[in-house]
Formats: C-alpha cells, sequence, structure tokens
C-alpha cells in the first residue's frame, strides 16, 4: 500500500503530470483517446444490435440515413449500411478491432523490438551489426509493401473463406513483425549510452547473470523513448491496419474494422450514401490524430532530441 | 570508393537472392501449375508422368536453380491470365506507376522546401503554425481517404477532374506509352498525384523545419550574419544546402514507400499501374505475375537505397564511403 502511495505522488510530482496539467491539447488527445477506447471496451454492452449476428439484420433496413435526416429512423441514429446493420453498433465493434489490432501489433513489436534492441545494444560485437544490419534492410522496404505482399499471398493460398477467419491474428502478426527495427533502433541507442554508466558496472562486479542485469537494470531506464515510440506506432499500426483493410487484405466485411467499413461504404458515396463512410472516416481519423498528437507532447516533454539522428 | 560500392553490390545482391528464394517457394506453392495446364479430364497416372517430366518431383535445390537460371536471363514464366511473358506484362505498366511518382515527386519537392524553410524561419507566424496543424492532421488521414475526398469534391460534385483511369495516353514504343504527352493524360494525373504527394507531404514539411531550425542555431551560420550576408542569401544557399542531407537519405527510404502507396492510389483511382496490376493477379491466384512483380519491386528498392547512399557519401564529404 504505502509503495503504491510513494509511487502515485512520485507520479503527481513528476515534470510529466505538470507538463500534462498545463496542456489543453494534451488533456482532449488523452480524454478522447480514453473515450474511445472505453466505448469500445464496453461495446457489447452498449451497442443497441449485434452487429455479427446475420439473424438479427433485415436487409429491408439497409441504407437508412442518420436519424436527424429526413429519411431516417429513431432505431438507428446513424443511419444503416448496404446491409442494414446498425451504423453505431457497427462503428463501436469496428473501433474496438480497429483499436484492439493496432496495441496488439505494437505490443508484438516492442516485445520483438526491446529483446533485439537490447541484445544488440548490451552483447555489441556480431550479434549488433547482424541485427542491425537486419533492421536496416527491413527497414529499407515500407512496411506497408511487406504486409500487403505477405498478407495477398497469404489470402491466395489460403482462400478468401480460411483467411477471413485468420484474419485478426494475421495482421497483428505482420504488422507486428514489420516495423520492430523501429523499436530495436531506439533501444539500442538508450541502451549504449546507460551501459556505460556506474550502476551496470557495479551490477556486473556483483556477479549478476547478463540476462538479469539486461532486463532488470537496463530496461527500466529505457522506457521513456519505448513510450513515447508507442503512441505515434499505435498511430502507424491503425492506419496500416484501415489501408489493408480497405484493399480487402484485412478485416471481412462480415467483421468490419473502421477500414473495412469505410472500403464497404466507398461504392455508395457516389451515389448518396455517404454516411457509411464519412462517420467511420472521421472516428478513424480523429483517433489516429489524438494519438500523433499525444506522441508529439510526450516527445517534447520526456525527450526533445529522441527524433533526431 | 570502389570497396564501398563492391561491399553495397554485395548486400544488394544478397537481398535479391533472399527475395528470389521466397518468390520461388511462393511460385512453387502456390497454386498447381499442372492444372492450369490440363485441367480436371487428366487421370493421375498421367499428372505423375507430366510432374516428373516437367521437374515438378525434383529437389528444392535443383528446382530454383533452374528457376534461378532462367530468371537471370529474364524469363519469370508466363502470366496465366495475360498468356504472355511475365515480365513483360509488368514493364508494360510501369511507366503508368512511375509517372504517378514522378507527379508526386514533384509536388512534393515543389511544395515541401518553401513551406518547410518558411516555418523554420518565421516559427511565431500565424500562417507557419495553419501549416503545422496541417500536416499533423495530414498524418493522420489515411492515404484512400484522402483520395475518396478528392475524387467526391473535385470528380463528383465540381466535375472538374475525372475521377479514375488514366486518359488518353501516347505511344512512344510498343510497351511504353505516357499520360504526359496528352492533355487529357495529364488532367487524369493530377488527382493521384496530390494524393500520393499528400502522404510524404508532412513528413518532409516537418523534416526540413527541424533540420533547418537546427542548422539556424549553428556557428556558421551566425558568422554568415556577423559578415554582413543578406538573410535571403544565408537561408538559401548556405542553411538549405546543409538542412538537405538528411533529406535525401529520408527521401530515399520514402521513394520505397512511395512504391507501396502507389497500390493504395492506383487501387482508389483504378490507374492501371503494377500495383493495380499486383493485386489483380493475387485475386487471379496468377503466380508468376505475383513473382515477377516481387522481383521488380525489389530491385527497385536494392537500386534506390544503393543509389541514395552513394549521392549522400558523394554530397557529403564528412562521411567516409568505405569505412561502412
Amino acid at each position: 500500500m504505502t509503495s503504491s502511495n510513494t509511487m502515485l505522488s512520485r507520479f503527481l510530482g513528476s515534470h510529466l503530470w505538470h507538463s500534462f496539467k498545463r496542456d489543453r491539447v494534451a488533456q482532449i488527445s488523452f480524454f478522447v483517446f480514453f473515450t474511445a477506447v472505453i466505448l469500445s471496451l464496453l461495446a457489447p454492452l452498449i451497442a443497441p444490435f449485434n452487429p455479427y449476428d446475420l439473424a438479427a439484420i433485415d436487409i429491408m433496413d439497409s441504407e437508412i440515413p442518420p436519424s436527424w435526416k429526413e429519411a431516417g429512423d429513431e432505431r438507428f441514429w446513424l443511419g444503416t449500411d448496404a446491409q442494414g446493420r446498425d451504423m453505431w453498433s457497427t462503428i463501436l465493434y469496428g473501433t474496438r478491432l480497429s483499436l484492439m489490432i493496432g496495441i496488439c501489433a505494437v505490443m508484438l513489436q516492442a516485445f520483438l523490438g526491446i529483446v533485439f534492441g537490447l541484445a544488440a545494444g548490451y552483447l555489441g560485437g556480431r550479434i549488433d551489426s547482424l541485427l542491425m544490419r537486419m533492421a536496416d534492410i527491413q527497414l529499407s522496404f515500407s512496411t506497408l509493401m511487406v504486409a500487403i505482399i505477405v498478407l495477398a499471398i497469404f489470402q491466395a493460398s489460403f482462400g478468401a473463406e480460411l483467411y477471413s477467419e485468420l484474419a485478426m491474428i494475421m495482421l497483428i502478426l505482420v504488422i507486428g513483425i514489420a516495423e520492430w527495427p523501429q523499436y530495436a533502433r531506439t533501444i539500442r541507442a538508450s541502451v549504449l549510452a546507460e551501459k556505460e554508466k556506474e550502476y551496470v558496472d557495479a551490477a556486473r562486479v556483483m556477479g549478476l547473470p547478463t540476462f538479469r542485469i539486461m532486463f532488470r537494470h537496463i530496461l527500466p531506464n529505457t522506457l521513456s523513448p519505448i513510450l513515447v515510440i508507442s503512441t505515434v506506432q499505435i498511430a502507424n499500426a491503425i492506419i496500416s491496419e484501415a489501408s489493408l483493410s480497405f484493399l480487402g487484405l484485412g478485416m471481412p466485411v462480415a467483421q468490419p474494422s473502421l477500414g473495412s467499413l469505410i472500403s464497404s461504404g466507398f461504392s455508395y458515396v457516389l451515389s448518396g450514401s455517404w454516411w457509411i463512410t464519412v462517420i467511420p472516416a472521421v472516428i478513424l481519423i480523429v483517433i489516429v490524430l489524438v494519438m500523433n498528437l499525444l506522441g508529439d507532447w510526450l516527445r517534447d516533454v520526456l525527450n526533445p532530441k529522441l527524433y533526431k539522428g | 570508393m570502389i570497396a564501398f560500392l563492391i561491399k553495397r553490390l554485395m548486400q544488394g545482391l544478397v537481398v535479391m537472392f533472399v527475395i528470389s528464394v521466397i518468390s520461388f517457394s511462393i511460385q512453387s506453392n502456390l497454386g498447381d501449375p499442372l492444372r492450369e495446364l490440363v485441367g480436371q479430364a487428366v487421370s493421375e497416372e498421367q499428372r505423375q508422368e507430366l510432374r516428373n517430366e516437367m521437374g515438378l518431383n525434383d529437389p528444392f535445390l535443383t528446382q530454383y536453380w533452374r528457376f534461378a537460371k532462367k530468371a537471370v536471363t529474364g524469363d519469370l514464366g508466363t502470366s496465366y491470365f495475360f498468356k504472355e511473358p511475365a515480365l513483360e506484362v509488368i514493364f508494360k505498366k510501369l511507366p503508368a506507376t512511375l509517372e504517378l511518382v514522378f507527379g508526386a515527386t514533384l509536388i512534393i519537392v515543389c511544395l515541401s522546401v518553401p513551406l518547410g524553410v518558411f516555418t523554420a524561419i518565421n516559427p511565431k507566424s500565424i500562417f507557419s503554425k495553419i501549416i503545422m496543424g496541417v500536416s499533423t492532421i495530414g498524418i493522420s488521414v489515411p492515404v484512400f481517404l484522402t483520395a475518396i475526398a478528392l475524387i467526391y469534391v473535385f470528380a463528383v460534385e465540381l466535375q472538374w477532374m475525372p475521377s479514375f483511369g488514366r486518359g488518353e495516353t501516347y505511344k512512344i514504343t510498343d510497351n511504353w506509352d505516357t499520360a504526359l504527352l496528352t492533355a487529357d493524360g495529364l488532367k487524369h494525373l493530377v488527382l493521384p498525384s496530390i494524393t500520393l504527394a499528400s502522404i510524404m507531404l508532412p513528413l518532409f514539411i516537418r523534416l526540413i523545419r527541424s533540420e533547418m531550425q537546427e542548422v539556424l542555431q549553428s556557428e556558421y551560420v551566425k558568422f554568415a550574419y556577423a559578415k554582413g550576408i543578406s538573410p535571403a542569401r544565408i537561408y538559401f544557399l548556405h542553411a538549405l544546402k546543409n538542412t538537405m542531407l538528411p533529406v535525401i537519405t529520408v527521401g530515399g527510404v520514402q521513394i520505397g514507400t512511395m512504391v507501396a502507396y502507389t497500390i493504395l492510389t492506383e487501387t482508389v483511382f483504378q490507374w492501371p499501374g503494377m500495383g493495380f496490376l499486383f493485386l489483380e493477379a493475387v485475386n487471379r491466384v496468377d503466380t508468376p505475375l505475383i513473382v515477377a512483380y516481387l522481383i521488380v519491386v525489389g530491385a527497385i528498392f536494392v537500386v534506390t537505397n544503393t543509389l541514395v547512399d552513394l549521392i549522400y557519401g558523394l554530397v557529403n564529404p564528412t562521411v567516409k564511403l568505405i569505412k561502412r
């Protein structure tokens, strides 16, 4: 109990909290992101309809505009899509999927990046040059390119049906694996600086195992750059997921993420049913924008020099 | 210099080798070439015989060697759908994609340098704040949404621009046509180029701004002021030169990213380029075409990255080419 109290008071006294209290943009961004997370966590409770339940969908309800428009329907306040699904429920579930894929993919990136970055930075030598060469080569191929090609080939070899069941795992794996160099490089750079410090020497003299020094001693001191890139990486992962879904390589229409919702509505924009595309698009942009703003703020507060060099 | 070149060449060859192995394993696992050839009516025995004859039962390495020997001479198989050599099909679509990249690069260069320099020189001006705000929003908008918005506004509502396709093209040779030489083609190029440019533009404005700000703090710029050189000359001659160094490296890497985004842009605008072709090939499980695309794109990446490193080394005398 006391330790959590001191943690809290340390947090309240920190530079991070002070700057947060003064920065209106950061507050609003955090609030919006937090709301999105809560809403998507509670999606099954809040959503008036279950968009995955085919029995509850009536095709007669398709393409109803939002309830404030003339032809709107009381039951569907954001209207319905081309299959007659309630937009509000579908968007809640879609946001849930988009956020989940984004966050899981970034967790995978962070895991791989931390392990490889720590190993490269602390062990040095051949392991370092091998890992960093790999990172260089992988970074020179853009993530989206790799993701499109890998997913396209999987789709072609699995067949669309099996693929749509595995889509979520595949998206997390592909986006997660493709971006590990971002983390690895950042962490390697901070490990190289930490490694020279006295506490590491002390730990080494005490005879602690290398593994323990790496993960228990050095890693906690490299957390702030990790935090900074994580927000931006989540934003990028959400955009990647949406782009892949838009190309038809991501989530299937039966289980739409925000990207596949936008994609399925695209053909209806020109015929006047704008809400199927525009509403999820706005939500997607807002979530990504908010993450980018939070990332900018964190970067300024924690490490103004991080993105340089 | 020569040692550096050889080293980069070796690395490029290793990367191309890995790509070719991956492409080959795709080719041997994806789809059954026999089915494409003989259809359903042939008995199992005859199939096995044909397999042996075509060498499909040989060990992986033997098959790969055969594939590699053909690939080096430019023979990557025949597209199932087009019934033409796959590489030829790709090269026919290459000009369309290159035009798109060219158009986007033109927009990026023409806008990012003046805007980046302006925001670096006048960080407090309202105009700078608007530019930076818009660029943050720009980063957050996925490219396909930019495309949809542009189509909706300029093609559907205002009807100024065509919404899809490449329009009328001018044939230079049999395999090379260009939209740059006809008015209709240019008109078709505008919206896709803006879309493609919109991804990179915010990034470059921010990069040029932060680099420029750093350079303006440096000693030699202060000294130039002290000498009484006009600010315009300092900004555009002295400072900009050093600002452009990191921009070149990032720019080189972004060319690759741009090739990836051509897939998205081409899909929305139905632009008949390589990316659009690739997605169609995937939907038709046209394996030779997929493999050819992978190898061509891999080669583009390797070549541009090597070139960028080389240019960087030539432009920046402090980089020792041999050491890397």
